[in-house]
């Protein structure tokens, strides 16, 4: 067994709602998986899927080696699982939360639970509503990152986090990753995706439009360039983007048409020319924008 | 001013969002009242017929318990108001409670009034719209009522007397709701303490029309029965739920101008910082949640059997001086059978209040499901049905504890009253455990409902309300019998005194179980979250 997570085909509706439309999911054993889309493309719903809470309307989900829906609570053993949105009981205090979600799914580590209660600097005598919402979700992370699971299922857990909390919060996934837990993440935090992500699934509409490695990602993703030509810029069919004022020149391009690229502007001739990888922003929105016939030729 | 700014776009909001519950609200009510007086013009046509009618309800302590004396005999709007009087006035009572903190309290603790309150609106502002809408609500209520009596022939004067007295009861408790959003921390204990004072207020005028009488004058919904509409119209009785409400209105306000948004009166106390061993499973938590309502229902349980129990001889020996209803008497088994008569009802009405807490109780599933508190509890080594079972042990043996309770209680009251504790603490206990089967079956009804359809859980509500409706006012508006059998208090028996026939309660128990099991499959089937 070498995949933690294997999902296929999976589609989900919720009236006319098509929340999932075939989405694929493969998360290795031992990796931390990065799970990114636009808001409403289908996260939760898969994680949701995951977790046994919503039943699939067809597709394969494998976790851990059982079926989410039949062997539920088997499962839940071995994974821990915080929501983006963590709502308390008003007359639980957030240590009793913590135990009892520890409990619920077999016992958390003492030790580790005064550790990380220190170190996400938690007051866990406060009650429900009394924790502002980076609280709740620490109460939440707590008890999850105490347990010894197999997998962790965090869905957007940073959502609240200050950025000292978050330098806390990815030292412990970190940490998770190292005694063996896979931990699946979703996020819309890229710089968190970038440091903590062996690899990552980017989603659109319900369907996974990218899966791999943060370099493999990278590496289909387009190139920008900027340049101060000599004359009037040429015809280039392959520019994406492509902005033109006078004798400035703005563009993106794929790697393959780098050098044909060069080649044209040279051509011209090049008083100043500029270019640079694409952020990670560029790389994620590219992803994310709606599906558009997209401009292959130059406009002016 | 501006501490009122913007209250007419929240007014118009809250009427915007109870554009269904209000209307059904007001149709209910509405109709039940209209249907009694409608079915009492077919059934006592002639005066005579009122009259004697009149006659054997003064022989009848447990109708004057319930209902209160009869004002007017001689037409139909008098016997109407005595009939619906003191239930109208609960019943707006009721809905005027449930707007105000569905507007208010409810609002401020899932956190939206904050985002209403971060625009231009005034301090008083969410508090003046949701009295406002209440007030609609019962003006409109008045006014069908009104309406409706006027249009069964009735006199005007005693309609609009009989019409506001209602609308009056109604503004007092959405004031009573109104102080009670701003002292307790969520909308389910905002509206329980605004429910306690209602319970207090029917507790209060059943003391008053069973024995002293300036008792019920303690009591907003004796209010109602003192303006005595159709039985000369005391209009000036009017100004005392006004005066009372404006009174409670100005101190939500004092208390609105001094606390935090989302706070309550009471400040936050630490808890412990780690859980107790015992805290380990999802029927502990339940526990923890559901143990706080459970006492405060037993305790109202308690005081409801103490105050009936402790009348029951009063309103049997009111019985005794009425020469009239002599025979009456005889024929209902003479004084055993009269106090009988009267226990059984009073055990009837707390089954059906038993039943109210069922529903909640159950219900309270659907409150940890929506809030997303079920969720990681689910996401733990945990299946659904043990997560419900946490919970449904609650309308199971709760109910059964709050019937224990209050009959031991009541048992204890009319024993002591009678001179000498005897069978009534063994009976009264017993009686009220028989009304278990209806309990649960409406309790299973509302858990079907929530396992098929959880969208639709209100409905739940419905189903209870059903129930009550056909059982109380069936038999008066002469309800077919099919109509009649679709109850489950319809098919209890009629304790103490009666004679108990097995089969109705175990086919009760059958239906409840079957429609448990229906809910509970549909739970396991569905998405939950
Ligand atoms: N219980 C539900 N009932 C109806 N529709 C739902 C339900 N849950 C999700 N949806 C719909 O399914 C789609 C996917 O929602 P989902 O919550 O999975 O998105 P997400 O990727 O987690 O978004 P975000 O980044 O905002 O958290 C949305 O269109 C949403 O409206
Ligand atoms: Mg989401």
């Amino acid at each position: 067994m070498t995949t933690a997570i294997e999902v296929t085909g999976l589609v989900k509706t919720f009236g006319r709602t098509r929340a999932l439309d075939g989405l694929d999911l493969t998360v290795a054993r031992g990796e931390v998986h990065g799970f990114l889309g636009p808001n409403g493309s289908g996260k939760s719903t898969t994680i949701r899927i995951l977790l046994g809470l919503f039943r699939a309307d067809s597709g394969t989900a494998v976790l851990l080696g059982g079926d989410p829906w039949r062997d539920a609570v088997d499962l839940h053993r071995r994974l821990a699982y915080v929501p983006g949105d963590v709502t308390l009981w008003r007359n639980l205090s957030g240590g009793e939360a913590i135990d009892l979600l520890g409990r619920l799914r077999g016992g958390l580590d003492p030790a580790r639970r005064t550790e990380l209660l220190e170190r996400f600097e938690l007051d866990p005598t406060k009650k429900g509503r009394a924790y502002s919402k980076g609280n709740r979700q620490k109460v939440a992370l707590v008890a999850a990152f105490a347990s010894d699971a197999d997998l962790l299922v965090l869905d957007e857990p940073t959502s609240g986090l200050d950025p000292l909390m978050e330098e806390v919060f990815r030292s412990c996934v970190a940490e998770a990753r190292d005694r063996g837990a896979t931990v699946l993440l979703s996020s819309h935090i890229l710089s968190e995706v970038e440091a903590l992500c062996d690899r990552v699934s980017i989603i659109r509409a319900g369907r996974t439009v990218e899966s791999g490695t943060l370099t493999e990602l990278r590496h289909l993703t387009r190139t920008s360039v900027e340049a101060e030509l000599v004359g009037t810029p040429p015809e280039l069919p392959f520019a994406h983007d492509l902005v033109v004022t006078g004798t400035r020149l703005r563009c993106q391009v794929d790697a393959e048409h780098l050098d044909a690229l060069l080649r044209a502007l040279t051509a011209v001739g090049v008083r100043g020319l500029t270019s640079r990888p694409p952020t990670l922003e560029e790389l994620f929105l590219r992803h994310y924008e709606p599906v558009a016939p997209e401009p292959t030729a130059a406009t002016r | 001013m501006s501490a009122y700014a913007a209250t007419a776009t929240l007014h118009r909001l809250a009427l915007r969002r109870d554009r269904i519950a209000l209307p059904a609200w007001l149709y209910a009510v509405t109709a039940m009242v209209l249907s009694t007086a409608f079915s009492f013009r077919t059934l006592y046509a002639t005066e005579q017929d009122r009259r004697s009618f009149a006659a054997s309800i003064a022989g009848n302590g447990s109708l004057r318990a319930l209902y209160g004396p009869v004002h007017d005999a001689s037409t139909i709007g008098g016997l109407t108001a005595w009939r619906m009087g003191v239930f109208g006035a609960v019943l707006a009572g009721l809905m005027s409670t449930l707007l105000v903190v569905r507007h208010t309290r409810a609002e401020e603790e899932d956190g939206r009034l904050e985002l209403v309150a971060a625009a231009a609106v005034g301090r008083r502002a969410p508090l003046t719209a949701a009295l406002l809408a209440a007030l609609t609500a019962d003006l409109l209520l008045g006014a069908l009522v009104t309406g409706g009596l006027l249009a069964a022939g009735q006199g005007v004067a005693g309609s609009v007397a009989f019409g506001l007295a209602l609308a009056a009861a109604g503004v007092f408790f959405a004031a009573v709701a109104a102080l009670a959003a701003q002292l307790a921390e969520t909308g389910r204990a905002a509206n329980g303490l605004a429910g306690a004072a209602l319970g207090l207020a029917f507790v209060l005028r059943a003391i008053g029309d069973g024995g002293p009488h300036w008792v019920s004058w303690l009591s907003p919904i004796g209010w109602a029965e003192q303006v005595r509409a159709f039985g000369g119209d005391r209009w000036w009785v009017l100004l005392l739920p006004l005066a009372g409400a404006a009174a409670l209105t100005a101190g939500a306000y004092a208390l609105v101008a001094r606390r935090d948004l989302g706070a309550g009166l009471l400040p936050q106390r630490p808890g412990p910082a780690a859980a107790a061993p015992s805290l380990a499973t999802p029927a502990a938590l339940a526990r923890r949640l559901q143990r706080g309502p459970l006492i405060g229902w037993c305790a109202g349980f308690a005081a409801a059997g103490a105050v009936f129990g402790g009348l029951a001889q009063g309103a049997v020996d009111l019985v005794g001086q009425n020469r009239q209803v002599a025979d009456l008497m005889a024929r209902l088994g003479g004084r055993q059978g009269v106090l009988d008569s009267y226990l059984a009802a009073i055990v009837n009405l707390l089954g059906m209040v038993a039943a109210v807490y069922a529903v909640q109780s159950v219900l309270r599933l659907r409150t940890e499901e929506v809030s997303g508190r079920a969720e990681p509890v689910l996401a733990g080594a945990v299946s659904r049905l043990r997560w419900a079972a946490g919970h449904l042990l609650f309308p199971l043996l709760g109910t059964a504890l709050l019937l224990a309770v209050a009959g031991a209680v009541a048992g204890l009251a009319e024993g002591a009253t009678a001179g000498g504790l005897g069978q009534a603490l063994v009976r009264l206990p017993l009686a009220a455990l028989a009304q278990l089967p209806a309990v649960w079956l409406t309790a299973a009804a509302a858990l079907a409902v929530y396992g098929l359809l959880p969208r639709w859980t209100a409905a739940g509500w419905a189903v209870l309300a059903v129930f009550l409706l056909i059982a109380w006012l069936g038999p008066i508006v002469r309800l077919p019998g099919w109509a009649l059998d679709l109850s489950p208090f319809t098919h209890l028996p009629h304790l103490p005194g009666g004679d108990v026939t097995a089969a109705p309660l175990l086919w009760l128990t059958a239906v409840a179980a079957a429609l448990a099991t229906a809910g509970l499959v549909g739970l396991r089937r569905r998405d939950l979250g």
